[in-house]
């Protein structure tokens, strides 16, 4: 009798790529759901424009390396890349944006490192960040909340905003953005930042319509607990261990609490942080990309505290409103390292007696 | 005259100081976001390289061993500080553009390295012509990639001109694409990397399909096994 000693893994988990991509993009639907509902269905037509550049853009790559190109469109990765660029962006945004952005996600940030599993930075966020930093106007110009607005879009002049500039009645964007008083609506952290530089204090910043319904201002407050369901769904079902949404809540929201009591005058409150901007959207959906993120759990907790600080630093004292994909790509860098120092002894290799 | 055309091949193409030596990157990166900027830090670099190069080979008999380095900077120093007063003096306004990256030259690793490398050995004919083409195939690199940085981003070719060439040469600027956004990204120094590595990319792509052509398939030899196992 022989015992055959299999090679380790020994536990098997029977998810391959292509199921947990689409846990993650079933995971979406609240939060897109919520997004459509406050800003309109353009967020759909950026995700209908993602898909059809990522598509172009990954069968093209996979022809130039000789792969297989239906192979590499079946893993889903690329869907979600697609995906998670076209909710980031605004949804109101001209159609090159996002299908810039996509091709540069797929081609550049993917495949010139080498296709999935090999690329260093999160592909969505590396293409976020190509765009908000080479058509800032583009790039900042959110819709305002459709309960807020001045005019309000159907269907058709959302794809017509998006393709030619103007809606049917000859409207362009930044007319759209207009609230109700006729004054152009930033986001919320974007008025805060604003307010703040210009020392006003938080309860004055905070009185604006933005603000006016819910804790984290209006719509994104909503979008922030969609996504936040959307993750909860994804750590439930194992999809993603907590470490790294965990961490980076942690990372953020701890600052933001001790700055609070000190300095409750000039800095944002946790509540704010946690649903406003990208923030649970960054730390269930972005952050936690199996590729770029840290690989053991210590290790990815360390690698959220670190996104979360980041973004926390950027907000408060950072040129940008928010920082989202900033830490990500900057905490990117610093996997190799975490990686090194947090890798697990296996039983009998040294460490602590 | 054969050793002329080997040295051409190796500066234009094979050894190429920034796409295979990859020396110098600074000054590349930094100031290639026109071809203007471009061309006039080549011109620059190119001057410099010559200069340092022939003064090197004329004085290598009698430069010790132990003090070449500082000698040879101290050289390089003089000739950058040449170029740097008299671009100061007939070039301001390029002069202004390309600041900092003037002086840094003698920092480009370009110049210390054909000196040490080349012109510390030979005769100063050779010398001078090495520092020329080694200088014309830095330059070429710099304009091809402050082309491509200037059309992507501001979507015209010889803006500024008139700063390096004088006024007549407004007639350069031309319009390649009306860019009502421009890709940003391509000006800022993210986008001369990631450029840099698609030319370099490139080169390689040729290389290796000029290889695979001239590689002649050879012939399996099929070999009667004549020991058994």
């Amino acid at each position: 009798m022989s015992f055959k000693i299999a090679a380790s893994p020994h536990a098997h988990q029977r998810r391959t790529t292509q199921q947990v991509m689409r846990w993650v993009y079933v995971a979406l639907i609240p939060g897109l759901l919520v997004q459509s509902y406050f800003f309109g269905f353009g967020v759909w037509l950026q995700i209908t424009l993602a898909l059809f550049t990522a598509w172009l853009a990954e069968a093209a790559c996979m022809a130039l390396r000789g792969r297989s190109v239906s192979h590499a469109w079946q893993d889903h990765t690329a869907i979600v890349t697609a995906v998670l660029l076209a909710i980031s962006i605004p949804s109101l945004a001209p159609w090159w944006i996002i299908v810039i952005g996509t091709a540069f996600s797929i081609i550049v940030v993917k495949h010139v490192y080498g296709g999935v599993g090999q690329n260093l930075f999160n592909p969505a966020m590396a293409g976020y960040v190509l765009l908000l930093i080479s058509f800032p106007v583009q790039m900042t110009s959110w819709p305002v909340p459709q309960q807020l607005a001045l005019y309000s879009i159907t269907l058709q002049d959302t794809a017509q905003l998006i393709f030619t500039g103007f809606t049917g009645a000859g409207y362009s964007l930044e007319q759209l953005r207009m609230g109700i008083d006729g004054v152009t609506m930033a986001t919320p952290l974007d008025s805060l930042r604003t307010d703040l530089s210009q020392a006003l204090t938080v309860s004055e910043a905070t009185s604006k319509a933005i603000f006016a319904s819910a804790l984290g201002g209006v719509g994104w407050a909503w979008l922030n607990m969609a996504f936040l369901l959307g993750g909860l769904v994804l750590v439930k079902v194992r999809v993603i261990s907590w470490h790294i949404p965990g961490g980076m809540l942690l990372g953020l929201l701890l600052p933001a609490l001790l700055m609070s009591w000190f300095y409750p005058d000039q800095s944002v409150g946790p509540l704010l942080h946690a649903l406003s901007g990208a923030t649970m959207l960054g730390a269930f959906f972005i952050a936690t990309d199996p590729v770029t993120a840290a690989t053991s759990n210590r290790g990815r907790l360390y690698f959220g505290l670190l996104i979360g600080l980041l973004v926390f630093i950027i907000r408060t004292w950072g040129g940008y409103p928010d920082a989202v994909a900033f830490a990500v790509l900057l905490a990117n860098m610093v996997v190799p390292v975490i990686d090194k120092y947090t890798q697990p002894i296996a039983y009998g290799h040294g460490g602590k007696l | 005259m054969n050793e002329y055309k080997e040295l051409t091949r190796q500066g234009l193409w094979k050894n190429n100081p920034a796409l295979v030596q990859l020396l110098g990157l600074c000054p590349l990166l930094a100031v290639t976001a026109t071809v203007t900027n471009a061309l006039g830090l080549g011109f620059a670099t190119l001057l410099v390289l010559m200069g340092s190069n022939l003064t090197v080979s004329l004085v290598r008999q009698w430069v010790p061993k132990e003090i070449r380095i500082p000698v040879f900077v101290m050289v390089i120093a003089t000739f950058v500080t040449l170029v740097q007063l008299s671009m100061n003096a007939y070039v301001y306004g390029l002069y202004q553009a390309l600041g900092i990256f003037i002086p840094l030259i003698v920092t480009n690793c370009v110049i210390i390295g054909r000196a040490e490398a080349y012109a510390s050995k030979n005769p100063w004919q050779k010398a001078l012509f090495d520092g020329f083409i080694m200088g014309v195939g830095f330059t070429l690199v710099l304009v091809l990639l402050g082309g491509i940085r200037e059309i992507i981003g501001n979507g015209t070719l010889f803006d500024g001109a008139e700063l390096l060439l004088g006024d007549w040469a407004t007639a350069l600027r031309v319009e390649v694409v009306q860019f009502d956004f421009p890709l940003l990204l391509a000006i800022l120094p993210p986008g001369a990397f990631i450029a840099m590595g698609f030319i370099i990319a490139l080169k390689n792509a040729i290389d290796q399909y000029r290889a695979e052509r001239v590689a002649k398939p050879v012939k399996a030899v099929t070999r009667a096994r004549v020991t058994s196992q």
